[in-house]
């Protein structure tokens, strides 16, 4: 099977600004990927290049087996703050839409209702609330059967519960066989969701993996925080030399494979040791870790 | 492709419906329709004609100004709108053609400015009609007042869409549309009068201006529509040279009009980068 998008050697620049340099990915049919970075390193650039809504600069770019734009009634678009026009109602948008995708507007009230927006069909867009306004934008991105979804921070503005249902309407999409290429600047909103994580740093590629795979490519080290019984911390910190004194505790950071060892040691001194506890590197430390600017 | 273009239209009366554009642009011709009947249904007599095509001529004249004014005001926001609320980039992403949506836009503006002059004209005819049932005889020259109306109306839609998409924010293509309709409804005549009187009869009177009277898509309507009447020197106030003009040229320039201006529209919507 051929993947739905392929992109090799892009390059985009507004004026002076390089906005993407030599972005190559590929995304499989079923594949959830996650496009992550900083604001301004380019993710919706990348997005509207996709669905040719800005020609690139140089590079190679297919979706669904024909160029950029070429494909539009297999792709579907969220855009990044999804606006529509203010006098419509939901009810009637999404009949807009339909019509424009070919597909009986019979269906436009079961989708509404997919997304949690039944009761507020029949009410003016210009009344709804921004995550309302966000689910109206989901809903016309399920409209048909698109092959590849292009979602530019489609949980922005969405309470936890409506984010785990849009992961769960997600997941359901890519068992049918749908690509799916979603952004977002946060690692901990995408992580368990995704097959598969992009991260972009000033236009360009700096990461791609699973969750774990990152996790080892970037070999954070393992804090841990040691609270001594009374009067032997002075004890401990003779064992452990890199340990420093941290708000009224002992702070110690070790790499991945010393990570053992060091609770060995640790647990030699038990009957000085009030409590101990290990912390893994964030998700957060992985992000910032490959998305740190160049030079920074 | 027609469902397409059906589809548009139908989400743009919605809009213009909500927006009251549709109560506007009835409201204004009607008002000003039932004025100007009802001065001109005060017994003239001079010209020899009857009542409806005395009413006619003056609804001409009233028509120049009005109908591309309600058009532009219906179509300003066509594409600058999109942009500015930023709906124009999904949009595009649908599998419709530019040209799909500017003429669902345009069948949805159209449809209501139709509404808008035959109601107008309508009310006119009715009041003036039971005044004098002799005045049907003027149904002709009412009937010609409408269709070409409607092209005119249709030709400032689409020169409407094209400064919509030149101007990008709304406040811009308002701006704009504006200076055109001064410039084209208002300004235009009086610098051919002056042009003209400075003239004295020489050659910009005798050749350039009236090509300068067909150029104009409001002045070729109301040359038209005065001429077919026989009423040019009566109402036109330009008289002279308008009056050599066949009336084949007049209806030739009302003809064309909207397809220039629609394909300048469809030109110029097609430079837009979302
Ligand atoms: N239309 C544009 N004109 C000029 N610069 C732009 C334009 N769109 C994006 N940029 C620039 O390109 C870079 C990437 O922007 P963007 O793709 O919106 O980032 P992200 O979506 O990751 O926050 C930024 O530096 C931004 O200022
Ligand atoms: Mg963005």
């Amino acid at each position: 099977m051929t993947s739905t998008l392929t992109i090799s050697h892009l390059t985009k620049a507004f004026g002076g600004v390089k906005a993407l340099s030599d972005v190559s990915l590929a995304v499989e049919p079923g594949e959830r990927v996650a496009l992550l970075g900083h604001n301004g390193a380019g993710k919706s650039t990348l997005m509207k290049v996709i669905l040719g809504l800005i020609a690139p600069d140089g590079g190679e770019i297919s979706v669904c087996g024909a160029a950029p734009g070429k494909a539009r009634s297999k792709v579907a678009y969220l855009p990044e703050n999804a606006a529509f026009h203010s006098a419509l109602t939901g009810l009637e948008q999404i009949t807009y839409y339909m019509r424009l995708r070919g597909e009986a507007a019979s269906g436009a009230m079961e989708l509404l209702d997919r997304v949690g927006l039944g009761h507020a069909a029949k009410r003016r867009i210009g009344t709804y609330s921004k995550g309302m306004r966000q689910r109206v934008g989901l809903a016309q991105a399920l409209i048909g059967h698109p092959r590849l979804l292009v979602l530019d921070e489609p949980t922005s503005g969405l309470d936890p519960v409506s984010r785990r249902d849009f992961y769960e309407l997600l997941d359901g999409l890519a068992a049918d066989g749908a690509s799916i290429l979603l952004s977002s600047h946060a690692l901990t909103e995408v992580e368990a969701r995704t097959d598969r994580l992009l991260i972009l740093s000033g236009g360009r590629m700096v990461a791609e993996g699973s969750l774990p795979e990152l996790r080892r490519e970037a070999a954070l080290p393992v804090s841990m925080q040691i609270t001594a019984l009374n009067g032997y911390d002075t004890d401990i910190m003779a064992a452990l030399p890199d340990a420093i004194r941290l708000n009224g505790g002992l702070h110690l950071s070790c790499t991945q494979e010393d990570k053992l060892a060091t609770l060995a040691r640790i647990s030699a001194m038990q009957e000085k040791v009030a409590d101990l506890e290990v912390i893994p590197p964030s998700l957060e430390d992985i992000y910032s870790h490959f998305s740190r600017r160049d030079g920074q | 492709m027609i469902a397409r273009i059906l589809a548009t239209a139908v989400t743009e009366a919605h809009i213009a419906r909500r927006n009251r554009w549709v109560l506007i642009a009835v409201a204004l011709m009607v008002v000003f329709s039932l004025v100007l009947s009802a001065a001109g249904s005060a017994p003239t007599g001079a010209l020899g004609a009857d009542r409806l095509s005395v009413v006619v001529a003056s609804l001409t004249s009233l028509s120049v100004y009005l109908v591309p004014l309600v058009a532009l005001l219906m179509s300003f926001d066509a594409v600058a709108g999109e942009v500015e609320r930023g709906t124009l980039p999904l949009l595009l992403t649908y599998p419709v053609a530019r040209w799909e949506v500017l003429a669902g836009k345009l069948l949805a503006h159209t449809a209501i400015l139709i509404v808008a002059i035959v109601a107008g004209y309508g009310v006119a005819a009715a009041i003036t009609i039971a005044a004098d049932p002799a005045a049907v005889s003027g149904l002709g020259a009412l009937w010609r007042l409408t269709w070409t109306s409607v092209l005119l109306g249709a030709t400032f839609i689409g020169i409407g869409y094209a400064l919509s998409s030149l101007a990008r924010r709304v406040s811009g293509a308002a701006g704009l549309a504006i200076g055109l309709w001064l410039g084209l409804v208002v300004l235009y005549d009086l610098g051919l009068l002056a042009a003209v009187v400075a003239d004295d009869g020489g050659f910009f009177t005798t050749d350039v201006f009236p090509a300068a009277l067909l150029a104009n898509p409001a002045d070729a309507f109301r040359l038209f529509n005065l001429t077919a009447s026989q009423a040019t020197a009566a109402a036109s106030g330009v008289g002279g040279a308008a009056a050599t003009i066949p009336l084949w040229q007049s209806l030739l320039s009302i003809l064309i009009w909207p397809l220039v201006s629609l394909a300048l529209a469809a030109l110029a919507f097609r430079k837009v980068e979302p």
